[in-house]
């Protein structure tokens, strides 16, 4: 970058500096907001007064929500969700990406596979139908409702499919030679060579898992059976009710936490998992979408 | 012919669970999509009897269904522009920072949002948008009343556009640099000799190198055009704000699901499901025409 001293400069990048500034502080001061508002006592969070820093400095609000169960009953699911449903997804992902990044002279019937599943991002049932599906196969209240439905992200797997066709035949050619069969060379050659890509697809499945929160809403009749976000997405209508539920002198609770220091301790416990993954995030987020397209 | 299937045999087995899956859960709601004709009845299934474009009829002549139509157009459109200018203007900014750790700092603050549910954000702006919230103690301090932001019709769908890009704005701010960051330096080298300041090397050489780019990201925004936001709106959404915050997702999900009028909450899906595919293929295909961008 070429340096200039001008004054006119001098000033340009003092103003820039406060613009972006401001624009990253809006980005971030809300969550500062939300986790001094969960740590202040009710008093001063209905007075209006919590800011940046906790007024009345408590925990109840994290006491509550740890103790109740519900939360860590749908943060449980959510993993199994997240584990379950991510290992589900690289599976197929996989075995879908490596005989399509072949030519149609290796996987007869190529085109009509591609277009097959092509065909789903650009055209779908819809909420209702698919809804009827979920139901008509068995799947209400039961995990596999979060998982089956969205078991092939086929824009990942056309990511992970660039990504095979980039890497050089050869590699693949010598073992044939030595009489490996496809599922051998997949699985000894090709798999250890997917590392860069299999983390940013997989990233794409354990952020996209866990953050879904309809289907969990939709397919689940039990509310039992919902993953975090889907039981966070009650507390925003009926945080109430679950107070009044949870305590045996609801006064003397509400004294201590009310409904808005409790729900911001729970919808920051809910960011946590995604906040201690984030340097991965940032980092392949962009290169997979570098992966994903072909410039041509 | 025999022989070659039977030497490729291992690659279509490979295939077979993602295919058996991904019909069942994508294809057979196409199927599905037939009760979009019928007068869906649960005990009948897919051989309810055939009623034709009634439920079309019925539904196109709900004057709250045209309502959101018009709400989903307006407020995708300035989500779009919005979710375009103010990550270019961002990065542009961002880009005339010298310090790559000050650089970095600002991308790594704003792309935060990105990656929290929709539910989460949702907790954290109904809180900091709440009368006591912090946002109103600021409009207090500057001796304004409150504004219910949320629950204000003709406030709320400006409150969904702004939170969308402030949600938002990382992702393309992250995409922009990665643009800018490849243009050649020699080339404002070069106009700095021509005597062209930063201002003219913005206009002249910035903005046309990362025109691509732009048009990219709109073209394909444009695919989505018809979805305002679904995660979003539930989420912050009120019967009192149906008038102009209440969107096609919105309506189908209360039609469809929650009263159970299958039949016409398939017929609005089906005839979201035509449009939203044509403009997916027209998305895609703008994209490859004019920005070279395919994905398959």
């Amino acid at each position: 970058m070429i340096q200039d001293k001008s004054l006119g400069r001098k000033l340009f990048n003092i103003l820039n500096f406060l613009i972006l500034l401001l624009t990253s502080l809006l980005c971030v001061l809300p969550f500062v907001n939300l986790l001094a508002v969960s740590f202040s006592s009710s008093a001063a969070v209905s007075a209006g007064e919590v800011a940046f820093f906790p007024v009345g400095f408590n925990t109840k609000a994290y006491e509550f929500a740890l103790e109740g169960g519900e939360f860590f009953r749908s943060m449980w699911i959510s993993v199994q969700r997240v584990i379950l449903g991510t290992l589900v997804n690289l599976v197929l992902i996989v075995l879908t990406a490596y005989p399509l990044s072949k030519t149609k002279d290796k996987v007869m019937g190529r085109g009509i596979y591609m277009s097959f599943f092509v065909f789903t991002m650009l055209f779908n049932g819809g909420l209702i139908p698919t809804y009827l599906i979920v139901v008509k196969t068995g799947l209400i209240d039961s995990i596999w409702s979060l998982i089956l439905p969205g078991a092939l992200p086929v824009f990942s797997m056309i990511i992970l499919m660039n990504f095979l066709r980039g890497l050089p035949e050869e590699i693949e050619e010598s073992a044939t030679i030595d009489g490996a069969g496809p599922m051998q060379i997949l699985l000894r050659i090709i798999l250890p060579l997917l590392k860069p890509a299999l983390a940013t697809v997989g990233l794409f499945s354990i952020v996209g898992h866990w953050n879904s929160w309809f289907d969990g809403i939709i397919y689940m009749n039990d509310t039992a059976n919902y993953p975090l976000q889907s039981y966070l997405q009650t507390l925003l209508l009926s945080f109430e009710q679950i107070m009044q539920r949870a305590s045996n002198d609801y006064n003397q609770l509400l004294a201590m936490m009310n409904v808005r220091t409790g729900r911001a301790a729970q919808m920051f416990l809910g960011a946590i998992p995604i906040l201690l993954i984030y340097p991965f995030l940032q980092k392949y987020f962009t290169t997979g979408l570098v992966l994903g397209s072909v410039k041509g | 012919m025999l022989k070659k299937l039977k030497q490729q045999k291992a690659f279509h087995l490979m295939l077979i669970p993602s295919i058996v899956l991904v019909f069942i859960y994508s294809y057979l709601p196409l199927y599905g999509m037939i009760i979009a004709f019928q007068d869906y009845n649960p005990g009948l299934g897919f051989s309810s009897p055939w009623v034709g474009m009634e439920n079309f009829e019925h539904v196109f002549r709900q004057p709250n269904f045209i309502r959101t139509i018009w709400n989903t157009l307006y407020m995708s459109f300035f989500k779009l522009i919005g979710g375009v200018v103010v990550p270019v203007i961002f990065a542009l900014l961002l880009n005339e920072v010298g310090r790559t750790l000050m650089k970095r700092t600002f991308q790594t603050l704003v792309y935060i949002p990105n990656f929290l549910s929709w539910v989460i954000m949702a907790g954290i702006m109904v809180d900091i948008l709440s009368a006591e919230g912090i946002v109103n103690s600021f409009l207090g301090l500057l001796g304004m009343e409150p504004i219910s932001f949320l629950g204000n019709p003709s406030l709320f769908p400006w409150t969904m556009i702004i939170s969308d890009i402030w949600k938002g704005f990382g992702f393309g701010t992250v995409v922009y640099l990665a643009a800018l960051t490849s243009i050649d330096p020699g080339l404002y080298e070069a106009a700095l000799i021509d005597g062209a300041k930063r201002w003219k090397q913005t206009i002249y050489i910035t903005l046309p190198l990362l025109a691509p780019t732009i048009i990219l990201m709109t073209v394909l925004a444009l695919g989505n055009i018809l979805n305002a936001g679904f995660d979003q709106i539930y989420n912050l959404y009120s019967p009192v704000v149906y008038e102009t915050g209440d969107i096609i997702d919105t309506y189908v999900y209360r039609l469809g699901i929650q009263q159970a009028q299958y039949s016409v909450g398939a017929a609005v899906g089906f005839f979201k499901s035509i449009v939203s595919c044509i403009l997916v293929i027209l998305s895609y295909v703008l994209a490859y025409r004019v920005a070279g961008y395919r994905i398959f």
